[in-house]
């Protein structure tokens, strides 16, 4: 299991040596890898079928919790079927749609990255895996959106669809944490079964938002909406394999998901039914507003999240049954009318539906699986989107809360789809033939083979709804539940509500397609309203953040060091201020005990440090400095150190006289400032000054652990033999320390040298003089030049 | 004697930054001096005063006799020295390569990278 799902990973690092070697037929062969998964995963089937779990194990990094396990139930093994199965056909289709790429080999290590995280995504059983998954797939789906980086339009819409799906993902990463906390578990398997638990706790909520708002970032929800038909920037066999048949559902796979673990309260069901109906309802009004293929398709897409959303919220038996099949309808039917969409794309050099018609007899075999599957889309027996969708008005019809609003909703959803599967797949094919800007006729077989086999596998799940039912669904809806449910799909329920309200979306849809032209015109009135909808909510808020980041940037990063240094130092005074206030407990340092001699050094300290402040001569400042210094080894030899002492003598001699050595190259002092900002400034020294006295009176009493030094001073002459225990810790017990010492040294030394030795000056003098020199020579050509031009006319 | 080094720390520190927060790089560099000074003998002060009982164990002893000051803060202000010196060494000539090729002791004239 593990090898299956990192395949992907290791043949994506392999692509840039294969591509080379393999020559044009090589999206075939990378092929070979989703169709043996396919083929792995299949052999699931019966176990599942059968009501049983699959569980893999491996350790990953045992000391954090941490385990790489992966969980194969119903849910996970539709969408690992679909991953696998679709992304064949993908690279079958990719190697003829791209032919002639030179970027080829890096389209196929995204997409080849993409699967297997996908993979890793609905199959991991761990929740920190499984976050890095989905991270990998918005990455992946990033570099794919952008795959024409050329271009800025499909740059910016890159970075859309990066930065909603990763706010998504920040949230979701804190939402996870806290269902690990509150179900003290990272397994996903484990915190499937504690649900009641998770609902009681008092966190239920803010982590249940945050799990949403990751979901539905992630699948396109209303007011998210918008990245996803900009994500059509990317090349179409991107958008029918990541935004149509597996990576936005990534969002809605989650929702099931986590169904059983938090899902089924009154805020899920308002929350997810609410949102999901909209979603669907704008996806659809858009849809038919459209008149760019991809757009019409991405807009669809954005309708069938909507409604698997929904299915989720409304969390009855039916909407479970009704979510499994809707699911495996539209991967089946959008898929292959997004490769469709491509075919239309290369074949005829246009994307707007308005520019092409009569397509039929140039490409009937187009034109016949693209109604196969447009009909799947409409809901029209006996394909299998009749299925789906008619159990998704029984599920809305049967919701326990919402019942009207949400069937009306669905219906207007329902109507407006079938008028947008007209537009995809009737417009272009019949009418009166328009002159395309390429010649149209149909593709090779390997762009046909993707929509063949899924549009026929859509019509053979319809007329046989048994088979997939025992297979899949009767266990994908078994995972949402959490107990099992036996779906007992059939094409003919009956005559009842669900039934006569697809006829009458049929009917209207039919209807609303032959006036699409004044519709659109009637839509397009309302444009002015969208333009201040959620895309341009999210502009203002990216606008927003680039003038604070310029802002702050201005402010923080002004360049000038005191600023800096005034910074630093008050947040050091006020918050080490205000502790020492806070926790004062009255004990002060105490021992007043002062020597006579003492005074004097101390005396001499504060004097000759003043005074360096305080002087305007050079040679004063530095020769106040080596006070400051030979005081401060006084105390030093004072206060038991002598080896502090000596080397604080020896440093302080070699500081003045490189101080004085090379001051004096430098220029005298100036006073720069005025008198204010010597104020100021000296305000801003006494503060911190004040706080550090006061830090040092208050904790000289506390002594919080016990000195490690009473070892040192034991073990010093039986182990290290040496009778200077502070050289001994030097080179014995912290040798490593002072090697590092050793090293900063001797990197100043060489910093030092560098400097010394190579000037800039002088070389870029050099340079310049070299440079002057070419210009010279270009212009004494040129003038040559055009001495023997004047002369040859 | 703790409350008086604890006035001395502070006045070090205070005049320190003073100096560092002036235009001229040379106060800059006379600040930086100071400061690591400070940072020593605060460090000092906080790890206990003892007087007139260095970490030493006599020649013909296995361990020191009596109360002897803690060994351990006076290794670390060691270190603490000679690695302040390092970055003076350091700081000081490249202060003075910085005057050669920008002909300003003037921090202001030096804000950006661009110049």
């Amino acid at each position: 299991m593990l090898l299956a799902v990192l395949s992907g990973f290791i043949l994506a690092a392999l692509v840039p040596w294969l591509h080379p070697r393999l020559g044009v037929r090589a999206g075939w062969f990378y092929a070979l890898l989703p169709a043996a998964l396919t083929l792995y995963f299949a052999t699931f089937l019966p176990q599942i079928a059968a009501g049983e779990v699959a569980h893999f194990h491996y350790t990953w990094a045992p000391g954090l919790g941490l385990d790489l396990s992966f969980y194969v139930d119903g849910l996970a093994l539709l969408f690992a079927l679909l991953i696998s199965g679709i992304g064949t056909f993908i690279l079958i289709y990719a190697s003829d749609y791209l032919a002639g790429d030179e970027r080829q080999p890096r389209f196929y290590v995204h997409i080849l990255a993409f699967m297997a995280s996908m993979l890793g995504l609905v199959l991991s059983d761990n929740l920190i895996a499984l976050f890095i998954f989905w991270e990998l797939t918005s990455i992946t789906s990033y570099m794919l959106i952008g795959y024409d980086h050329e271009n800025e339009y499909a740059r910016k819409c890159a970075l859309q669809g990066l930065i909603v799906t990763f706010g998504g993902g920040l949230a979701l990463l804190a939402g996870f944490i806290m269902l690990a906390v509150v179900g003290d578990s990272y397994t996903i398997s484990e915190l499937l079964t504690q649900g009641d638990i998770i609902r009681e706790h008092e966190w239920y909520l803010p982590l249940m938002l945050l799990i949403l708002l990751g979901a539905f970032t992630k699948s396109a929800q209303w007011p998210f909406h918008f990245w996803l038909p900009n994500a059509m920037a990317a090349p179409t066999p991107v958008s029918a394999y990541l935004h149509s048949a597996t990576m936005v559902k990534a969002g809605v796979y989650l929702l099931a998901r986590m169904h059983p673990a938090i899902g089924a309260t009154e805020a899920w069901i308002l929350l997810c039914s609410l949102i999901g109906a909209v979603t669907m309802v704008t996806g659809a009004y858009f849809a038919v507003r459209s008149t760019q293929i991809k757009r019409v398709l991405a807009y669809t897409t954005v309708m069938a999240l909507g409604t698997l959303t929904m299915l989720a919220g409304i969390g009855t038996e039916k909407a479970m049954i009704a979510f499994g099949a809707f699911l495996l309808a539209h991967s089946l039917y959008k898929g292959a009318l997004f490769l469709v969409a491509g075919i239309l794309d290369h074949e005829t050099g246009t994307k707007d539906v308005l520019k092409m018609r009569g397509l039929v007899q140039a490409m009937p075999i187009t034109a016949l699986l693209a109604a196969l599957a447009a009909l799947s889309l409409a809901g029209v027996p006996p394909l299998f989107g009749f299925i789906g969708k008619e159990y998704m008005l029984e599920a809305a019809v049967g919701a326990p809360s919402f019942a009207l609003l949400l069937t009306v909703m669905a219906t207007v959803a329902a109507v407006l789809v079938v008028a947008a599967a007209a537009i995809v797949a009737v417009r272009p094919f019949y009418g009166e033939r328009i002159e395309t800007p390429k010649q149209p006729h149909d593709p090779p077989y390997g762009m046909l083979a993707g929509p063949a086999v899924l549009g026929v596998l859509g019509l053979l799940c319809g007329l046989a709804p048994g088979v997939p039912d025992a297979l899949l669904i009767s266990a994908t809806a078994s995972s949402l539940a959490g107990e099992p449910i036996s779906a007992n799909l059939a094409l003919w329920h009956g005559i009842n509500l669900p039934l006569l309200l697809s006829l009458f979306a049929l009917a209207a849809g039919a209807l609303l397609y032959h006036n699409w032209e004044r519709v659109r015109g009637w839509m397009g009135r309302a444009d002015a309203l969208y333009a201040r909808g959620p895309e341009a909510g999210y502009e203002r808020l990216m606008q927003g953040m680039m003038w604070c980041a310029d802002w702050q940037t201005r402010l923080l990063q002004n360049g000038y060091l005191r600023h800096y240094i005034t910074t630093t130092v008050l947040t050091f005074v006020v918050l080490v201020g205000y502790t020492l206030i806070t926790r004062f407990d009255g004990s002060l340092a105490a021992g007043l005990d002062v020597r006579f001699y003492e005074w004097i050094v101390a005396g001499v300290l504060v004097a000759a440090a003043i005074f360096a402040c305080r002087t305007a001569s050079r040679l004063a400042a530095v020769a106040a400095i080596g006070v400051v210094g030979f005081a401060i080894a006084l105390l030093f030899i004072l206060f038991s150190a002598p080896d502090l002492g000596t080397t604080q003598i020896l440093v302080e001699t070699l500081t003045v006289i490189l101080l004085v050595l090379v001051l004096f190259r430098l220029p005298g002092f100036v006073s720069f400032s005025t008198r204010n900002q010597r104020i100021r400034d000296g305000i801003v020294a006494a503060l911190l000054g004040v706080t550090v006295t006061a830090l040092v009176m208050t904790t000289i009493n506390y002594q919080f652990a016990d000195p490690i030094s009473a070892y040192h001073l034991e073990q010093s002459v039986p182990l290290a033999h040496g009778h200077n225990v502070v050289n001994v810790i030097l080179v014995d017990y912290r040798a490593l320390d002072t090697l590092g010492e050793i090293f900063v040294v001797a990197l100043a030394a060489i910093g030092v040298f560098a400097m010394l030795k190579y000037t800039l000056t002088g070389e870029s003098q050099d340079r310049h003089r070299r440079l002057t020199r070419a210009q010279e020579q270009t212009t004494g050509d040129s003038a040559e030049r055009a001495e023997g031009e004047r002369q040859e006319s | 004697m703790e409350p008086l080094m604890a006035i001395l720390v502070g006045v070090m520190f205070a005049t320190a930054l003073y100096m560092m927060l002036r235009r001229s790089i040379v106060k800059l560099i006379i600040g930086l001096i100071l400061l690591s000074n400070a940072a020593n003998l605060l460090f000092f002060t906080a790890a206990g005063l003892e007087r007139g009982a260095p970490p030493l164990i006599p020649l013909d002893a296995e361990g020191p006799l009596g109360v002897v000051a803690d060994p351990l803060p006076q290794a670390l202000i060691l270190t603490a020295i000679v690695i302040a010196f390092g970055v003076l060494s350091f700081a000081l000539v490249l202060i003075n390569k910085a005057y050669q090729v920008v002909q300003a002791d003037d921090l202001d004239q030096m804000k950006d990278t661009d110049t």
